[in-house]
């Protein structure tokens, strides 16, 4: 919403300064989005005479003139523009003005051997218009020496504050004048308009058909009109706020959407046919509008047709048909009401910003809807001459009662924790244009035509609040009360954070990508169900909710690749979706290594020996998080294998009993990595945070006492030759389960195959760690023990012993 | 018979072998030869047991001496020669002490900033006695828009700013929460006030540029209680700004605003000043936007089941990744989802930078 300081003042009568009120609108919640004070930014501009226009000495296009600036003796100027010449007025840009057109501060320059000590300049490097074909020429009786803003009528500063939708009143320059009134920073000029008497009855019937679309509808002829431009002064207002001045009646109608947020329409009389009808338009109707569009229309939008056809867009714009021009010499004004629901969908439908929609669908004051057509009665006869009809109305245009509030005074001290006298509250209510009666505790409020925003207690609350000022509501600390510490955390909570912690303390870098990913990318991973596709999503690559978190990390690892990062480490956790509903929204923790970037640090090193990231240091990524989050690490199985996009023999299952999966891990599968133009080597891990069980709640925060044995442990050391496909956990599993109270651990320390071991075997070696409990063990007592290790494994496994 | 000039010379020659001995073997050497099985030594002491008495008494601690001598010399000459032939060996044993060593997994990994901030105002508001509440991205109409006082027709339930998903056979259709403010209806149905808890999260609205992604992080506060007011407000967002940017004072400035789901409704300003790539708080004359907030409105309370006659409470709701940029510089919203580990490494944050309050919120 724009407007100028004078237009403000025609309806508040006030010394302040445009800083105080552009601050207090802000203040009151009317935002102030900007303050073009075209007085200041062309202050140095003057109204200036060309004493003379010599061709320059050194080029055929300039001309070299002396200028009369009012300020002492000529100045010479060079200047280029095809119309400068002896004798005319224009507008003088001295040395160190800024010119916005060009953003630049002027110098004094010498041009082809020529001094020039200023300019003559044209509406566009001053930003009025995009006309630089010429500087521009002021008529003959232009004083010179003048402020240029000042004899241009530049000099009234435009104001635009960012509207909120619940203010249809301030919509209008009069609404913004009672809101700064309520907020004492001037007096506001009450301004009802006054009725018309009509002459004669109008000619043009209306009938509503669509009574659900429009309410109330109000028309009166004006015969006997001159249209023409509208004077300078209105022309001026328009212009400042962005509006193109088109006539007078249509400039009238203009001004009063601005002046009193109450949009009117006028219609030439002599286009239109016969009655107009308020009604749905037909599917496939279509109106060329005043924008010079053509719409094409269906049974949702609301029309005003004649005996032709659709003639106007209800409350959004009229047609080119019956638009007023020059030759208008019978005018209809339509001022009417409009379903504001209806208005907003329209609207955007067809694509329409136009003033009359911006308030139409935010609510205009039904109770103006006669006196919006006086007003503009008043102005067109006054601008334009001519002889009112009777006005003549379909629906209900005559005002309604008020709504009323029961206000309990304590409502603002509860809510806002503010005390204020009554007295105060009453007289920012009724200065809002509010009627309260009453004196007690309890008092009524009647609520202003104009208000639909104004429902209840708390919003009279807001009113009072925003104009007494929201800084005098003291800040009143709120202390956490007496409530025993508790974790304001919950478990997932933790564990989301815990796992993000432990990745990065691996090395590995945050990721945070989109929860939608293409189509594609969701099959590829599982998912693109259609629950979880989006109806409009912003691109055909964020189109799905993602089911897992790896096809995010393989971009983004491409991506880095792409730019010359290729051994990055990324992890991300987040939010995977199994389906629409909350239950299926689970937490996924993923981790994606590429290239050389181990554990153990990323790309070549002089101390290790370069190798690509495998299933393993997955592996490992996994069983870090799951750990830090407090999983049965020992009970964890891990299985071969794992969904379609890992590869089939370099994956593994982490599961906790036959059911539960917790996670899977590996190489990504050379097929889907091509299909999603990835390169690899890339291994990764997924794991659900939901799927790791809570422990269990333990009664005392102490821990038991330990056990350490008195007695040395010992290490012995098994070399097995095995199957080539048996797995080292069953060899581990078998040592251990050989003795399980004297066996405390098994570790794989070697594993080999090749020169010395037949095709098809591969040899294990492992580490026994012997833990005696209760006496040191003879040499014959760990003989024994090693043999039924030997034979344990040789009958899960099928192991001998390597010789 | 050995004469006492004899044993003199004997005990200078072996003192002098012994000195001479340039490694271990020679010196074992010359030890063999004094105090072997068949060393000079050993042959005088067993002449000893041929003696009298008498001439025992008067030869035997002079050769006893004599052997005590050469070992102590001995000994003394290992220890040289073990420290030499240590030194000599110490000599050639030198590293490289200036190779690198592969960066710590600390020092190369990363928080991202969105992490960091959300664990920043956890330690905030805890501290104040907040929880956290969590909800699904994915959410209904009801919850994201109707019961939180948004008109039919409000252009925020528009297809150009909402995600929405495929109608159901019932004509009903999910979306993607355009904000984190349906947690706040799904805490009042799930829990009896008082309430206290922030809502941090993903949200998700139609949208691209600079300062507006598709998917963005909001965290929004919600009190319910008896006798929660709007000063209470002021001094709750006061105290977290200060905590947040890290500041001794910070000028606030409260806007009357209009949002659906509170009344009255406010925006907040705090005062800042810009320079070139900086915003600095607690200081300048500018007023930078931060957030939005109000009073529950009585329609959200009496949706969610609760008599605004009775409760009454307030709310508010700011862009996660806007705060982080306003702190910590980052100029564009699109790089927070772009993985750039350059950009990560620039603006994330070491793993074990935990913020806390009492360690400070950042390092």
């Amino acid at each position: 919403m724009k407007f100028t300081l004078a237009w403000l003042k025609d309806h508040l009568a006030t010394d302040a300064s445009l800083a105080e009120i552009v601050d207090k609108l802000t203040m009151i919640g009317l935002e102030v989005e900007r303050v073009e004070d075209r007085a200041a930014l062309l202050k140095p501009y003057v109204v200036a005479s060309v004493i003379s226009a010599e061709k320059h000495p050194n080029a055929d296009r300039l001309r070299v003139c002396m200028v009369d600036t009012g300020a002492g003796a000529p100045v010479q100027v060079v200047c280029g523009a095809p119309n400068a010449r002896a004798g005319m007025k224009g507008v003088f840009a001295p040395p160190g003005a800024y010119i916005p057109g060009k953003d630049t501060v002027l110098q004094v320059g010498t041009i082809r051997g020529v001094e020039s000590r200023g300019m003559l300049v044209s509406e566009f490097e001053l930003q009025l218009s995009d006309d630089h074909e010429g500087i521009i020429e002021l008529p003959d009786d232009a004083p010179v020496g003048q402020s240029y803003a000042a004899y241009a009528g530049l000099d009234d500063p435009v104001i635009e504050i960012n509207l909120t939708p619940n203010r249809p009143d301030c919509t209008g320059v009069n609404g913004i004048a009672r809101d700064l009134g309520a907020a004492l920073i001037g007096d506001y000029k009450p301004n009802s308009p006054k009725p018309v008497r009509g002459r004669y009855p109008c000619p043009v019937k209306v009938m509503i058909e669509a009574a659900d679309l429009c309410p109330a509808f109000a028309l009166r002829l004006v015969r006997g009109v001159k249209n023409g431009p509208s004077p300078r002064w209105m022309q001026r207002r328009l212009k400042a706020i962005g509006l193109r001045p088109i006539n007078a009646l249509v400039d009238i109608t203009n001004y009063i959407t601005y002046d009193r947020g109450r949009p009117l329409h006028v219609f030439d009389a002599a286009k239109v046919h016969g009655d107009l009808v308020v009604r749905r338009a037909r599917n496939g109707e279509t109106l060329l509008a005043l924008d010079g569009r053509t719409y094409t229309l269906d049974d949702t939008v609301c029309v005003i047709a004649d005996g032709k056809g659709v003639e106007s867009l209800s409350g959004i714009m009229g047609g080119e048909a019956t638009g007023c021009s020059a030759s208008t010499t019978e005018v209809l004004i339509e001022s009417a009401l409009w379903n504001e629901l209806n208005i907003a969908q329209t609207g955007r439908k067809l694509g329409i910003n136009s003033d009359a929609r911006y308030r139409f669908e935010r609510g205009v004051d039904p109770n103006f809807t006669l006196p919006g057509l006086e007003l503009a009665t008043q102005m067109v006869i006054d601008l334009c001459g001519g002889e009112p009809s009777d006005i003549v109305v379909a629906g209900d245009p005559a005002p309604k009662r008020e709504k009323v509030i029961d206000f309990p005074q304590s409502e603002l001290a509860r809510l806002t924790g503010l005390k204020l006298p009554l007295g105060d509250m009453r007289r920012v209510l009724e200065k809002l244009g509010f009627f309260v009666s009453g004196q007690g505790e309890r008092v009524k409020v009647a609520v202003p035509s104009w208000r639909p925003d104004v429902h209840g207690k708390a919003d009279l609350v807001e009113e009072i609040v925003r104009v007494i000022g929201v800084d005098r509501v003291p800040a009143v600390p709120f202390p956490r009360g007496e409530q025993a510490r508790k974790p304001v955390l919950t478990a997932m909570q933790n564990r989301t954070r815990k796992a993000k912690r432990t990745l990065a303390a691996r090395g590995m870098t945050e990721a945070v990508t989109w929860s939608f990913i293409s189509k594609r990318e969701a099959v590829l991973f599982g998912g693109g169900s259609p629950e979880l596709a989006l109806a409009n999503p912003i691109a055909a690559e964020l189109s799905d909710m993602r089911p897992s978190l790896l096809p995010g990390l393989i971009a983004a690892a491409q991506r880095n690749a792409d730019r010359g990062f290729a051994h990055v480490a990324l992890f991300e956790v987040g939010q995977v979706f199994r389906g629409d509903r909350p239950q299926d929204q689970l937490t996924a923790a993923a981790g994606l290594r590429r290239g050389l970037a181990k554990p153990d640090g990323a790309g070549r090193h002089w101390s290790r020996i370069a190798a690509p990231v495998d299933a393993f240091d997955a592996k490992a990524d996994a069983l870090a998080v799951l750990g830090e989050l407090g999983a049965p690490i020992r009970a964890l199985q891990v299985l071969p294998g794992a969904p379609s996009w890992f590869h089939p023999g370099r994956s593994g299952t982490i599961q906790l009993g036959p059911k539960t999966v917790i996670g899977h891990f590996g190489e990504l599968h050379p097929r889907v990595l091509a299909e999603l133009k990835a390169d690899g080597p890339l291994a990764g891990f997924e794991i659900l945070l939901e799927a790791v069980p809570e422990p269990r709640a333990k009664a005392t925060r102490a821990r038991p006492a330990p056990e350490f044995s008195p007695f040395q442990p010992i290490e012995r050391d098994f070399a097995f030759v095995v199957d080539a496909r048996t797995q080292a956990a069953d060899i581990v599993r078998a040592a251990q389960n050989a003795d399980r109270k004297l066996i405390a651990g098994v570790t794989v320390f070697d594993v080999y195959s090749g020169q010395g071991i037949e095709p098809g075997k591969k040899s294990i070696a492992i580490a026994v760690t012997i833990q005696p409990r209760e006496k040191t063990l003879t040499e014959e007592e760990i003989g024994a023990l090693g043999q039924r290790i030997v034979a344990e494994v040789a009958k899960r496994t099928g192991a001998t012993l390597r010789g | 018979m050995v004469a006492a000039d004899n044993l003199e010379t004997l005990e200078r020659d072996i003192l002098q072998r012994i000195a001479a001995a340039q490694d271990e073997p020679a010196l074992e050497a010359v030890r063999v030869a004094a105090l072997g099985k068949n060393g000079a030594i050993t042959a005088l002491l067993k002449t000893l047991g041929g003696m009298t008495p008498a001439e025992r008494r008067l030869h035997g601690p002079t050769i006893n001496n004599l052997k005590d001598k050469v070992s102590a010399a001995i000994a003394a000459r290992r220890e040289t020669l073990a420290a030499a032939a240590l030194d000599a060996r110490l000599k050639n044993e030198t590293v490289d002490v200036t190779l690198p060593v592969p960066d710590a997994p600390t020092e190369t990994g990363r928080v991202h900033p969105i992490t960091q901030v959300i664990d920043e105002l956890i330690a905030i508001f805890a501290d104040m006695g907040f929880g956290l509440a969590e909800g699904p991205d994915i959410e209904t109409d009801d919850f994201n828009f109707t019961k939180l006082n948004f008109p039919e027709g409000h252009p925020a339930r528009d297809m150009h700013d909402t995600f929405y998903f495929h109608p159901k056979p019932d004509g009903s259709r999910l979306l993607l929460r355009t904000h984190t403010s349906p947690v706040q209806v799904r805490t009042m149905l799930a829990q009896k006030p008082p309430i206290r808890v922030i809502i941090p999260g993903r949200t998700y609205r139609s949208d691209s540029d600079q300062t507006h992604t598709p998917m963005f992080h909001q965290v929004e506060g919600l009190v319910i209680d008896k006798g929660a007011h709007l000063g209470h407000m002021k001094w709750i967002l006061e105290e977290f700004c200060k905590a947040f940017f890290e500041v001794g004072s910070v000028k606030m400035r409260f806007r009357p605003s209009f949002f659906p789901f509170t009344e009255p409704s406010l925006e907040v300003d705090i005062q800042c000043r810009r320079e070139k790539n900086e915003i600095r708080f607690g200081e300048g004359e500018d007023w930078l936007e931060i957030l939005g907030c109000g009073m529950v409105h009585p329609n959200v309370l009496r949706n969610c089941g609760l008599d605004p006659e009775e409760f009454q409470g307030f709310a508010w709701g700011m862009g996660i990744d806007r705060i982080a940029m306003l702190k910590y510089g980052m100029s564009d919203l699109r790089a927070f989802f772009e993985a750039d580990v350059r950009w990560l490494s620039h603006y994330g944050f070491r793993p074990l930078d935990f913020p806390t309050l009492a360690g400070g919120l950042s390092s």
